[in-house]
């Protein structure tokens, strides 16, 4: 008999599930195994539930954390009225217990200090971290100027500490989420139609006729709202278009999957933009009424012929025409999907504004089935000083590069903070909140040298990632399911409120982020900017001013509000956008002036050396970046990562399914640690797939140590997007290593 | 049950969402999900697809269980009482789905479609967690529900139907 009981039974992933989940039974719940356990049938009565949304990923569902007699956490499910998850959470956002009940969560303040010569951690009280911050952060004030102090940030806890810093004279506040993700993509859409897609995005895939997505594998990224209405488009007959260098999981469902080559995506939506124009069929009556540019648009595009395409995409000539006519059929309820996490060649700006094109053609913006107009409820800010002018800003960090940046860029933050002969303007304290910026910001000889450079790095996090162990000071955070925070009050398709209030006491010694940014605001003179005892008093004097109550919110968790403006263009009525011609932009003035084209070119990408594989790497649907990789329960769904090969290649390599491998990049980085060979059909021969996140090297991490292969390691030749400063990762290539390269070095 | 394989992508919810809902171990599971993988780069395809106990209509692990803990329940449901459970496995063995596994307390433990929330007139918590709403739940019996309706109109299959245990799990293909 075959012994089963893999967790997930994916046959052809060949995960070692079994013996790596009997691993993870006695790290959580040891000898406590059989307490655990309860009948469902008791739990149901003994279980409270309490609002939430999730912090799992940004998409931020709102649900019900049940709790226990015992004060545990022991299910969390979606809220019906959210219209983000519609009552149901994705599977990170169900492993939320994981996130609260990880035996090696952070649990009280630790301070840098030397113990016999060597440099270590001590626990220490929360006044005395506290006040060692304070006093590091009235030094640097002091020294350099309040605007030497940054804040890194991802998530609902970046908000207390950004008005922290604010208040104390700094706005150099970055998130690895513009430059290291989507930041070309909404640089390229505002440069198109004024503005972009948000998050969650204004994407109507419900209503949609065809959705195509461009290196976009919704399913594997688990954007809830988008993986649903995707599936309800599938039930309604849509027509899928997908473009992938791997058969995503999204191309499995595809009418259409176009396998092309890797890099080769601008030569596609150029030659689609040819297809459209020259057979007349894109949506006429609406460019003619909204867009500027056409001509332009349509010369530049001549000569770029499915034919001319071939040669560069490998993708046949008559696919390319049946796919641009599939989409000209279903306009306007078409979405050519300007995807998420787009840093990818260096020349994404251009990209999106060929997709923001191609939509544009399509008639799809404003209308059913393509992007919808967003709508939300802000409650009113909590009242506080008018903050200071500060003397500098991020721009500043930007020395004259990345003209179309609108939002602080990471890796110039961290260039500023290496000191730099003749340079006035240097960063000199970190603040970092919920991002563990080496495993997200590639080149890690920037992110080390700029570490090295700091009088103060304070971390706040729920979990000892790789960023903590670089910090002076760490900051244990509670976990969402045990604090208050903001009120969720993002725009979409319909305007809602969503709370989030402890299911559970702080676990430990942790604290709320909003809680911590106060007590250091106090001790810097800033009280008047936190003028509330507890965060709970806001929420109710921000509910109160619009008419609504805390207690009301604690009963429902979401509440939906009226529309005030059309969800769609009405007919009849111009359409307007925010560009400086209040039209779309095909030909891009403000591109040409900052001197980049002003429509997009192909340009062609460094190809691998042979013996060398481009890295590609995404997403999983169980795993939210590196910051997942220690929940119990999601390592049990996915406890490592794999490195997708294609049977021809590993014939060559004489590589084995299950065989442990360590990458080598085109520089010579090695993984620190190796992961197993997935061989499958659904990867390119000229790549390897891995998803991001794995191979932490921080041993406090129990489940997630030296688990898989740590992609943004191996990412050292970035390409950085000239237009605003996005760090391009997929120009990186790797080869195979069969022996522990370890070994051979102490050899 | 009936579990559209279009629709599937393979996320787990349905596996962490079981597991929340009725306190199995970390390191086991009720539910499970597979991938197979068909043809050559480029010509290829995938199947994913959520498994779990068939509760079938010719059960072997009912008919093989000494003690009579392995049981029909009223409405067809396959359930194992705990108490009544010596955990000797036979059930185990008989499964051809390997659905069944041993529960650290003893004894052996699998998916009750989560007849507790049933009984409230809730469906299974893998069917309510499901973000891409692949999973139908209802009776088969009455001619006006959902899952009659679905499987009227689309083409499916079940697993192993060569073991001749009739199961009530339905793969719309």
């Amino acid at each position: 008999m075959k012994t089963r009981r893999d967790f997930i039974k994916i046959s052809a992933l060949g995960l070692g599930a079994t013996a790596v989940a009997g691993g993870i039974t006695k790290m959580v719940f040891g000898s406590d195994a059989k307490k655990m356990f309860i009948e469902p049938d008791d739990s149901a009565q003994q279980l409270k539930r309490y609002p939430t949304y999730c912090e799992v990923c940004f998409w931020k569902c709102a649900g019900w954390a049940y709790v226990n007699e015992e004060g545990i956490v022991t299910k969390i499910t979606g809220n019906d009225d959210d219209p983000q998850c519609n009552g149901r959470l994705c599977s990170r956002g169900t492993g939320g217990v994981g996130m609260v009940n990880d035996p090696d969560r952070l649990k009280k303040p630790l301070i840098r200090d030397i113990k016999d010569g060597k440099q270590t951690y001590r626990e220490a009280g929360w006044e005395e971290a506290l006040d060692y911050v304070a006093s590091k952060m009235k030094d640097i004030a002091a020294k350099h100027g309040p605007e030497s102090m940054a804040l890194f940030y991802h998530g609902s806890s970046g908000h207390y500490f950004s008005h922290l810093l604010n208040a104390y004279g700094s706005t150099n506040t970055a998130a690895p989420s513009f430059a290291q993700c989507r930041g070309p993509r909404d640089v390229g859409l505002e440069a198109t139609f004024g503005e972009s897609i948000s998050s969650p995005e204004v994407t109507d895939i419900r209503d949609t006729r065809c959705l195509v997505l461009i290196g976009s594998h919704i399913g594997e990224n688990m954007h809830n709202g988008q993986v649903q209405e995707m599936s309800s488009a599938i039930d309604k007959g849509a027509t899928i278009i997908t473009v992938d260098p791997r058969l995503s999981t999204a191309a499995s469902k595809a009418k259409y999957w176009l396998p092309i080559k890797p890099s080769t995506d601008i030569a596609l939506l150029l030659a689609w933009i040819n297809v459209l124009i020259n057979e007349n069929i894109y949506n006429k009556e609406y460019v003619a009424a909204n867009a500027t540019g056409f001509d332009q648009l349509k010369q530049h595009v001549a000569a770029f012929t499915p034919e001319w395409a071939y040669g560069i995409t490998t993708i046949e000539p008559e696919k390319i025409r049946a796919t641009a006519r599939e989409m000209a059929a279903a306009a306007p309820a078409v979405i050519i999907h300007p995807g998420r996490h787009v840093t990818w060649y260096g020349d994404d700006v251009q990209r999106t504004r060929a997709i923001g094109i191609l939509n544009a053609l399509l008639g799809s913006w404003g209308n059913r089935g393509g992007f919808f107009y967003k709508e939300g409820f802000k409650l009113p800010e909590f009242p506080h000083p008018e903050y200071p002018k500060p003397a500098w800003n991020w721009h500043e960090t930007l020395e004259g590069r990345y003209p179309l940046a609108n939002m602080a860029v990471t890796t110039t933050i961290m260039e500023a903070s290496i000191p730099k002969e003749g340079r006035d303007k240097n960063i000199k304290g970190w603040i970092v909140s919920g991002t563990n910026l080496p495993m997200t910001i590639p080149n890690k000889e920037l992110f080390k040298k700029a570490v090295q450079s700091l009088d103060l790095l304070v971390v706040v996090d729920t979990m000892p990632m790789e960023i903590t162990g670089y910090a002076d000071v760490v900051l244990p955070e509670c976990t969402y399911l045990e604090r208050y925070d903001d009120i969720r009050d993002t725009a979409h398709r319909e305007v809602t409120l969503a709370l989030r209030m402890p299911a559970v006491e702080p676990m430990y010694e942790t604290k709320p982020a909003w809680w911590m940014a106060k007590q250091i605001g106090d001790r810097l003179g800033l009280g008047a900017y936190f003028n509330y005892k507890d965060f709970k008093d806001v929420l109710e004097w921000q509910l109160k001013q619009a008419g609504m109550s805390l207690d009301e919110m604690q009963k429902i968790g979401v509440k939906k509000l009226p529309r005030t403006k059309p969800v769609y263009a009405a007919d009849g009525v111009p359409m307007e956008f925010k560009t400086d011609s209040g039209k779309i932009e095909l030909y891009s003035k403000k591109l040409e002036e900052a001197g980049f084209d002003p429509m997009p070119v192909y340009t062609p990408h460094p190809e691998p050396q042979e013996g060398y594989y481009r890295l590609i790497y995404g997403r999983a649907p169980m795993h939210t970046f590196s910051r997942t990789s220690n929940n119990a329960n999601l390592v049990a769904l996915m406890p490592e990562n794999a490195i997708w090969v294609n049977p021809q290649v590993a014939g060559i390599w004489g590589l084995k399914k299950g065989q442990y491998v360590w990458l080598k990049n085109q520089d010579g980085v090695i993984s620190t640690f190796p992961a197993k060979v997935r061989l499958t059909e659904r990867i390119r021969w000229d790549s390897v797939y891995i998803v991001h996140g794995f191979g932490h090297s921080y041993e406090k991490l129990k489940n997630a140590y030296g688990r898989g292969v740590n992609d943004t390691e191996l990412i050292t030749n970035v390409a950085i997007d000239p237009i605003m400063g996005g760090t391009g990762m997929r120009g990186n290539f790797v080869t195979f290593l069969t022996e522990d390269p370890g070994k051979e070095a102490k050899a | 049950m009936a579990i559209d394989t279009k629709k599937c992508v393979g996320c787990s919810d349905c596996v962490v969402a079981c597991q929340t809902e009725n306190n199995v171990p970390i390191g086991f599971c009720r539910d499970w999900v597979t991938e197979t993988v068909d043809g050559t780069y480029p010509n290829v395809s995938i199947e994913l697809r959520t498994e779990r106990c068939n509760h079938c209509d010719n059960s072997p692990c009912v008919r093989c269980c000494p003690t009579g803990a392995s049981h029909f329940e009223d409405g067809g449901i396959v359930l194992v009482t705990h108490g009544e459970c010596i955990g000797c496995g036979a059930c185990i063995q008989s499964c051809p789905y390997e659905a069944r596994y041993s529960h650290p307390d003893g004894y052996v433990d699998k998916c009750t479609f989560c007849i507790h929330r049933v009984r409230r007139g809730e469906k299974p918590a893998c069917v309510s967690v499901c973000p891409t709403n692949c999973m139908y739940f209802g009776d088969l019996e009455d001619p006006n529900s959902e899952i009659v309706n679905v499987l009227k109109n689309r083409k499916f299959k079940t697993l192993a139907p060569e073991a001749g245990t009739k199961p009530q799990i339905f793969y719309l293909v």
